[in-house]
């Protein structure tokens, strides 16, 4: 069960976003509730990430207005995480101490939630290893067993499995189908359609930094409402 | 060449033999350059994750200015430690002038900003990674620099020996605020640079040995740290 319930649902108005100067996203209205798993699609540059982070509050809109729950600060009870995960230099616990520090979680309670994400994710044996150390799939795995402990309300998902081979990519989405089962709403970005088709309630189209639709995985996968998204399916560019 | 070999002979013999003139030397070398480097880590590292970290007016101004401080002339230290120190100065009543204190004192605004300096430029690499995955877990703005501190923390031991070695190896700034006084203020580099205007080639080889030895020392210990870390800790 997430630790907080009050940062959904997350509601964005004629949001733009401008990391850098250049207009990325352009009038994005958007409602996104609790429970589900949406999945972000679009080709490269639509704006996928930079929506991510904003919803995650890693980037403040440049125009429009997004509420997370009644608050207009980022709440806690979110969590991300990223392509490339980015692990301290100390061992796998340590690292997840760490999160569950920041998030006020201490003693008895924070060693018990840290053998519980160890053991989620099948890292318990490597408990003490340094996380720097770790391959490439223990290390995102590690950056989930991280979430895990936090027990968020809502999970950003950045391309997660889009450095790993398919093995550890399909041990990343039981994962993700786990914390899922627990309560949390999962808002992930992807280029691998098939785990979209898996792992999607709904899926969010964007291009050219706007949002061209919104359906149900099933329904967006056989029956497009957009010209953009029956083209991105069929391979072509956009 | 018959001096040359003559004075490398009985500089072996005074490092040998740990000639108690010498051990003297080189003891207050170390108490005042380790302790200088311990007050310029102690400032610098802070400042240099501060700056790398935070967000402020003149930030850009103020990296080229403490870039720029890393090439600080010690006899301009010298000088103005002088001038701070001296009866007349505004830190006159400390009494620090032609003591130790004053030879720690200059030694820690030499190195100050090279510590500062060159933990900023390490701290910001890292920070330029870290700092979405820190954000996003609400870690603030100085838990961030605390936490960046801890994790390069083998990276700044190498800053940090790298002040201690400019430190040692300075003589300008602690012949003007030390004096060069025999068994109170005499480290090794003003002893190196006395003794050669005397003559008195020996001591001034011996020393010389020792110092080089130091250096070499610090470097291998620098290489270690680093090779082991990433070994340890990726």
């Amino acid at each position: 069960m997430a630790d907080y319930g009050t940062g959904l649902p997350i509601r964005l108005h004629q949001v733009v976003a401008a990391p850098g100067g250049t207009p990325v996203l352009t009038g994005i209205d958007l409602v996104l509730n609790a429970g589900g798993r949406t999945v972000l699609l679009g080709p490269n540059g639509a704006g996928k990430s930079t929506l991510l982070r904003v919803l995650h509050g890693l980037i403040s809109p440049s125009a429009g207005s997004i509420v997370w729950g009644d608050e207009c600060t980022r709440p806690r009870g979110q969590a991300m995480v990223f392509q490339r995960p980015v692990l301290l230099r100390r061992s796998a616990a340590e690292n997840i101490r760490y999160a569950l520090d920041l998030a006020g979680v201490h003693g008895a309670e924070a060693d018990a939630r840290i053998a519980e994400a160890l053991d989620e994710v099948g890292l318990r044996a490597l408990a003490a290893r340094s996380a720097r150390v770790l391959s490439g799939g223990e290390q995102q795995k590690l950056a989930f067993a991280r979430v895990w402990a936090l027990r968020p309300e809502v999970l950003f998902l950045d391309e997660p499995t889009a450095s790993l081979d398919p093995a550890a990519a399909r041990s990343v989405e039981q994962i993700i189908g786990d914390i899922h089962a627990r309560g949390t709403t999962i808002v992930m970005t992807t280029h691998n359609l098939v785990q979209a088709k898996r792992l999607a309630d709904d899926i969010l189209f964007l291009h050219a930094g706007r949002v061209t639709e919104r359906t149900p995985a099933r329904e967006f996968f056989t029956n497009p409402h957009s010209t953009e998204a029956a083209a991105f399916l069929e391979g072509e560019r956009l | 060449m018959n001096t040359i070999s003559e004075s490398l002979a009985l500089a072996a013999g005074l490092v040998t033999h740990f000639d108690a003139n010498l051990v003297d030397v080189v003891a207050l070398s170390l108490r005042v350059s380790l302790t200088a480097t311990f007050f310029a880590a102690y400032l610098g590292l802070p400042i240099g994750a501060a700056i790398a970290v935070g967000r402020f007016p003149g930030r850009p101004t103020l990296i080229v200015v403490l870039n720029a401080l890393m090439g600080l002339p010690p006899v301009v230290v010298g000088l103005v430690v002088y001038l701070l120190l001296s009866r007349a100065g505004p830190l006159g009543s400390f009494g620090l002038l032609f003591t130790p204190g004053a030879m720690i004192v200059a030694q820690t605004i030499l190195i100050t900003p090279i510590i500062a300096a060159l933990s900023r430029q390490i701290v910001a690499d890292a920070w330029s990674e870290y700092r979405e995955q820190l954000t996003s877990l609400g870690a603030g703005t100085h838990r961030a620099a605390m936490t960046l501190l801890w994790d390069t923390r083998f990276s700044l031991a190498v800053v940090v020996l790298a002040g201690f070695g400019r430190a040692i190896a300075e003589v300008g700034a602690v012949m003007i605020v030390g004096g060069n006084i025999a068994g109170v203020t005499r480290v090794m580099t003003t002893t190196i640079a006395l003794e050669t205007s005397k003559g008195d080639l020996p001591l001034a080889l011996a020393l010389g040995m020792v110092l080089i030895a130091i250096v070499l020392l610090l470097n291998t210990a620098a290489h270690l740290t680093r090779e082991w870390a990433r070994a340890r800790f990726g």
